[in-house]
């Protein structure tokens, strides 16, 4: 407890500089202005705005990238509570009874639930993380080789079980982003591999100019096949954000639930912000009383699913600080600047850079400070920005990540990558293969690679060295498990449809 | 009904089973080496069977679904043809014309992608986001590009 609370004082000394402040609050910002901006999910809100990040020193570059994060999700509920657009997957649930809730008037109160939620459930998941991540570090340090590869086969599998669709199509994305990792020299031997004489491709491609061409650009392209529709707004509605007592009471526990999910499924591995506020809505409609009342404007179905969005999007973090393993495409990209700051995610993070652990922990609190402060009196400035055209909004974009994909290492030969994975992305969505599972397997391929051929040498070349060791094992079986688990529901589902048509 | 009763699982079976392929011919060269001593091509042959396998099985899948039909893929590359072609221009023009005017360009190009065009809107908004870019990028981030054209002065 004393470490705990020594750590997080640690922790609050760096966040609390001026600086750090600064950039929390710049990044939370930011995150929502773009988050609110339709058409643009997190994924390529946070590749795009990764330039500006480059000249900061480490701290302050992840705890702005953090507050984009955060910023991002926030901004998704607010669109989906205000015009039935959910910026993102995890605020998907928040626009059955969101939207609903805005169409009854009662949008103020709405977006009041989920910025408190979202804030209480952000400072309890800033404690969780406090708290366990530690232990998890310190088992993490005493893994081998073996293990690692198993933890990475096991963080790869849970993200594909999160993918929508067809599961051997996104566990063949994962094998097509771990190809793409494997471009550039092998460090173990020093052969430039699927280089084709390139010189900029001896050092791998650019992960940035890669979510840029497979988020961004590919996400426009798709848009734009759609005719931009009249967006309701129910903007004019609202008259203030506040919540009425009833309605705190209403929603209080909800919170409590949402939140403690959240904690706990976000660190899961291929858990998250998504999952748990499916899991939170899920919950919420079998507690109620009145279960018909949801879909239809139930306070709690905002509350419960907000809070957990926001406490597994945190708590997400710590598979990916603790272990190295993202466990999903935003996690995947925080890994990603880690890297491009020269820090390999993993456990020695905590050890060897200790006041880059503590104060991004601290950060996070701060940043939920500056969601609450910048959003319920801006809440105006963000419905103006909502009725921006798309027309004039998807040009800027390309722009900025032009320029983002150039700046990431100065060369245009980035921009060309961009431009070849927007043409790759836009083929994945219209054969609807997720690029998300590619980007993870991208990530960590160079890491699973040289991890197995190290287990593979202290094994002498014995493959049984994953399956006799009993950590590497239980990893695996967890993998096999989380397959079967989903692949059975799909294969009874077949088997109704082929009863049917008999 | 047509032989292949999901379209989109059975060209992203193809696809998988191309990309496999390639990575195969591509890393016919490099050293397999054995599995305690794994040279460069054994873990990215690995990978290339399990795409080419597993591509194998998406496309048979594919023609032999009991599912219902799935739909057909509507492919509509006007839009991204357009886009990825407003940033061809700037990553190759930005040197002589410079950021403001290069910016101007990809911002109007790109604009006639959408169904919802007018130029004159895309005029006004291409010269102000090169502004607003130089002034960001060039001038607050540092970010080595020419701000003006060559034949004006060029450089910042």
């Amino acid at each position: 407890m004393d470490a705990l609370l020594g750590n997080l004082a640690m922790g609050f000394g760096i966040a609390f500089s001026p600086v750090n402040v600064f950039y929390a609050f710049v990044g939370s910002l930011v995150g929502t202005l773009i988050g609110v901006l339709p058409g643009i999910g997190p994924v390529a809100t946070i590749a795009m705005l990764l330039p500006l990040t480059y000249g900061l020193p480490t701290v302050t570059a992840l705890i702005m990238l953090a507050g984009i994060y955060y910023g991002a999700s926030y901004g998704g509920s607010t669109t989906a509570i205000l015009v039935n657009l959910p910026g993102e997957m995890s605020s998907v649930i928040t626009v059955l009874d969101g939207y609903k809730m805005a169409r009854q008037g009662r949008a103020g109160a709405a977006l009041c639930i989920a910025a408190l939620g979202s804030f209480f459930a952000g400072c309890v998941a800033t404690l969780v993380i406090a708290a366990f991540a530690p232990f998890l570090a310190d088992a993490a340090l005493k893994f081998d080789a073996a293990e690692y590869f198993s933890l990475m086969v096991l963080g790869l599998v849970s993200a594909i079980v999160l993918a929508h669709g067809s599961i051997l199509k996104a566990i063949l994305m994962t094998f097509l982003g771990l190809l793409f990792g494997m471009i550039g020299t092998d460090v173990n031997t020093g052969t430039a591999r699927f280089s084709f004489g390139v010189p900029e491709l001896v050092d791998g491609i650019g992960f940035v100019a890669m979510t840029m061409g497979l988020f961004a650009f590919a996400e426009i392209a798709t848009n734009l096949e759609q005719t931009e529709g009249e967006r309701k707004l129910n903007a004019e509605q609202i008259s203030r954000i506040w919540i009425s007592w009833q309605e705190f009471k209403q929603s209080f526990p909800a919170i409590l639930r949402g939140t403690a999910l959240g904690s706990i499924l976000g660190i899961l591995p291929g858990g998250g912000a998504t999952l748990s506020s499916f899991a939170s809505y899920t919950v919420e409609k079998k507690l109620a009383k009145d279960p018909s009342r949801f879909g239809n404007g139930a306070i709690e179905g905002v509350a419960g699913p907000e809070s957990a969005n926001n406490a597994g999007a945190q708590t997400s973090f710590i598979p990916m600080l603790t272990l190295g393993i993202p466990s999903n495409a935003v996690m995947a990209l925080m890994a990603g600047a880690l890297i491009i700051h020269d820090i390999q995610p993993g456990p020695q993070i905590m050890t060897q850079t200790p006041d880059l652990f503590w104060g991004l922990i601290a950060s996070m609190w701060i940043g939920n400070v500056a969601l609450v402060i910048l959003n319920l009196p801006l809440i105006g400035i963000w419905i103006r920005l909502l009725k921006v055209p798309y027309r004039l909004l998807y040009p800027m974009i390309i722009l900025c990540c032009t320029i983002g994909a150039f700046s990431s290492n100065n060369n245009m030969f980035d921009v060309w990558v961009a431009i070849v994975f927007g043409f790759f992305g836009y083929i994945f969505a219209k054969l609807e293969c997720e690029p998300a599972p590619l980007l993870l397997g991208y990530i960590l391929g160079p890491l699973l690679e040289e991890n197995m051929r190290r287990a593979l040498v202290l094994s002498r070349g014995d493959y049984t060295v994953f399956v006799t060791r009993p950590i590497s094992l239980t990893m695996l079986l967890l993998a096999v498990a989380l397959l079967i688990v989903i692949i059975v529901p799909s294969v009874s589902k077949k088997r109704e449809v082929v009863f049917q048509e008999e | 009904m047509s032989l292949i009763r999901r379209p989109k699982d059975f060209y992203a079976g193809i696809l998988f089973i191309v990309s496999g392929t390639a990575a195969l011919l591509l890393s016919r060269s490099y050293p397999l080496g054995s599995a305690s001593r794994m040279g460069a091509g054994y873990f990215p042959r690995i990978l290339a069977f399990l795409l080419i396998g597993g591509g194998v099985l998406l496309s048979l899948l594919a023609l032999r679904s009991t599912q219902k039909e799935d739909t057909k893929i509507l492919w509509r590359w006007r839009p991204l043809v357009i886009i990825l072609f407003s940033v061809c221009l700037f990553s190759w023009a930005v040197d002589f014309l410079g950021l403001v005017a290069i910016s101007l360009v990809l911002v109007f190009v790109a604009s006639s992608a959408s169904s919802e065009f007018r130029w004159k809107d895309a005029l006004i908004s291409g010269l102000l986001l090169g502004l607003a870019a130089a002034a960001l990028f060039v001038y607050g981030l540092g970010i080595p590009l020419p701000v003006w054209p060559v034949f004006a002065g060029g450089g910042l």
